[in-house]
């Protein structure tokens, strides 16, 4: 089973490197400037020395730390599952850091709506990683609805880009 | 702190003479001018008023289809110095914002006081409709302003009719010199329920979200004005996201969602103490706060687990009652103005539709069933009317009656959303947002043809308008 999931973390790892982020996720990723979550600014000490257990860590040894979903809807597939898995093993290895998951939706909603849509992913992949064996008390959630995009567009790239669910480490 | 508890008594005008000499007859249009003191200042010209920028028309009604209204600069028996500037500005100032609000209501084509002749005290109840003839208006606006020992000003407020030569209405307020502003809008509103037979709404603030920064960081602040967009202020600093305000049935309070602390909660903010609360504690989100007509309850959406439904707390706070128990999303809310029923959105059937229930949560309902979604219903003021976002490729804003009936659109556009009613059921503000990466958001306000569709000037971009009742 561990092997399982390592396989498949592997193969992911290799598929996010390629930039082919899998059947759901957006066609377009946006640029690094524009993703919020700079992988260098938690590295808790020299440049390039990535700590283990810190934020960038976190980035850098899952297969994705950002699941995607389609329109109004909140299902975790293979592909989020992947996902999901590779973040529950780094929170197993690391049980003292805590984690905050952020869902969010695109601009093709109303504002509270798409707060509610948004608790509805964050809640998802909570509770997926809490099936994983990661301890709910470690799993805040809080939803962005449409507040903070991360794709700015207005097309159907952005949007699916845009309907998310992030999980950030605590620190 | 500029409070909202403003002195603005309404009084007889007949009472008025008492104090400083008979200023005017009650019964005698002819009484003339008195003697000296009516002399026309030289200059008519007002000390440049801050008035705010010209809403943007983007659809009216053509010139011949508004009732034509001359609005003279109200007269001033003597210049005197106020807090608020000199009542012989404040009489042209006055003028103009009622001329402002009677053009913005879409039913009206307000003449002067711009370009027309300063009317001298005396003729303030004796007009001279000869001289206004030519102009072709139906009605003619009136008035004076006065400041007396106590330091307050006297408005009075006269509508007559142009082809009767006769009053229509009279009105006088009392206020403080800095709530001048006000005195002028329930003269318009005493003008625009004379001729148009519908309730007041000019007098009535609108409390709502100022948006600034890029879209992926931006910055919302709570604020508040007028419903004309003037006495325009700041109440959040912006470092913490704030969404959706209300203002209570009485203005004392805005209930809104902060996300203060990284959550997304509840406040009630005193707008007076300028202090606030969280209206719920949980460790659940609470959002899309409403009030009941009686400002005692707030309803609430609350996720649990994921699973949004709508609460009712007391005021006071308390055990929230759940109203819903769905799981579908069931959010926002909004009373009917006797209090006694709810109408709300839920995706229960798949989608956004919109449904009402019993205020306490019984007899859910669903009553929208076009093509598409619909989403933020509004109960109006009247009763008569909800209002909503119907979501089918472009976002409008739409009415349908309270059974679901008669539904109308009244805007097309990319995204406009979330609707809140005049005081009077018979406007509607609303936001409206535009397209890619420097899409921004603005608020418009439609009338219930939606012919009159215009922007309401803000000092920076706005979203989530909450219009309040008329001011206490």
């Amino acid at each position: 089973m561990r092997t399982t999931a390592k396989a498949m973390l592997m193969a992911f790892t290799i598929l996010a490197v390629s930039g082919c982020a899998g059947r759901r996720a957006p066609a377009e990723l946006p640029p690094v400037a524009d993703s919020g979550y700079d992988a260098n600014a938690n590295t808790g000490g020299v440049a390039n020395a990535v700590v283990p257990g810190s934020q960038a860590d976190f980035v850098r040894s899952v297969s994705s730390d950002v699941i995607y979903f389609d329109t109004d809807r909140y299902n975790i597939d293979d592909i989020d599952r992947a996902a999901l898995t590779s973040q529950a093993e780094w929170l197993r290895r690391y049980p003292n850091v805590r984690a905050t998951v952020e869902g969010h939706a695109d601009e093709r909603g109303t504002r509270e709506y798409n707060i509610a849509l948004g608790e509805r992913r964050a809640n998802a992949a909570r509770n997926f990683l809490i099936s994983l064996g990661v301890d709910g008390a470690r799993l805040n959630v809080i939803s962005y609805g449409k507040e903070r995009p991360v794709a700015l567009g207005s097309d159907e790239s952005a949007w699916a880009q845009n309907r998310r669910a992030v999980t950030v480490t605590v620190q | 702190m500029q409070k909202l508890t403003y002195r603005c008594a309404l009084v007889a005008l007949t009472a008025l003479g008492m104090g400083g000499g008979a200023l005017m007859a009650q019964t005698a249009p002819q009484t003339a001018a008195r003697p000296a003191a009516t002399t026309p200042a030289p200059s008519p010209t007002p000390a440049t008023p801050a008035t705010p920028p010209r809403e943007t028309v983007t659809g009216d009604l053509g010139a011949q289809a508004r009732t034509s209204i001359v609005i003279t600069g109200f007269a001033t028996p003597d210049a005197v110095a106020t807090p608020a500037g000199n009542t012989s500005a404040l009489g042209i100032q006055i003028a103009d914002v009622i001329s402002a609000d009677l053009e913005r209501s879409g039913l009206y084509a307000p003449l002067g006081p711009g370009g027309l002749r300063l009317v001298p005290m005396g003729e303030v109840t004796a007009p001279q409709f000869d001289s206004w003839r030519p102009t072709g208006a139906e009605s003619l606006v009136q008035g004076f302003v006065r400041a007396d020992a106590a330091g307050n000003l006297t408005v009075g407020c006269y509508l007559y009719d142009m082809a009767l030569g006769s009053e229509l209405a009279r009105n006088g307020f009392v206020v403080q010199p800095r709530d001048w502003r006000r005195a002028a809008h329930r003269c318009a509103d005493a003008i625009y329920s004379r001729l148009s037979g519908e309730a007041p709404f000019f007098d009535s603030r609108i409390a709502y979200i100022a948006e600034t920064g890029p879209k992926d960081a931006r910055i919302k602040r709570l604020a508040i004005m007028d419903s004309d967009g003037a006495n325009h202020r700041f109440i959040t600093t912006g470092q913490s996201l704030a969404i959706t305000p209300r203002y209570s049935p009485d203005y004392r309070y805005i209930a809104y969602v902060s996300y203060l602390g990284d959550r997304v909660r509840v406040y009630v903010y005193d707008v007076e103490a300028a202090s606030q609360r969280a209206v719920y504690e949980s460790s659940n989100p609470t959002f899309a706060p409403r009030w009941s007509p009686d400002g005692r309850f707030l309803l609430f959406s609350m996720s649990v687990a994921g699973n949004t439904d709508i609460y009712r707390i007391p005021i006071e706070g308390g055990t929230p009652r759940r109203l819903t128990d769905n799981p579908g999303i069931d959010v926002g809310g909004s009373f009917s103005p006797d209090g006694t029923r709810i109408v709300f959105e839920s995706d229960r059937s798949g989608g956004q539709q919109i449904y009402v229930m019993n205020a306490d949560g019984s007899s859910q309902q669903r009553i929208s069933f076009g093509g598409g979604r619909y989403a933020t219903p509004e109960w109006s003021p009247r009763g008569d009317l909800i209002a909503f976002t119907r979501i089918s490729g472009n976002f409008r804003i739409g009415v349908m009656t309270p059974s679901g009936g008669g539904e109308r659109l009244l805007t097309d556009d990319w995204q406009d959303e979330a609707p809140t009613w005049a005081p009077n059921g018979r406007l509607i503000q609303f936001f409206r947002t535009t397209q890619g990466r420097n899409g921004r958001s603005q608020i418009f306000q439609v009338d219930l043809t939606g012919v009159n569709l215009r922007r309401i000037p803000t000092p920076v971009d706005g979203s989530d308008p909450a219009w309040g009742p008329i001011l206490p």
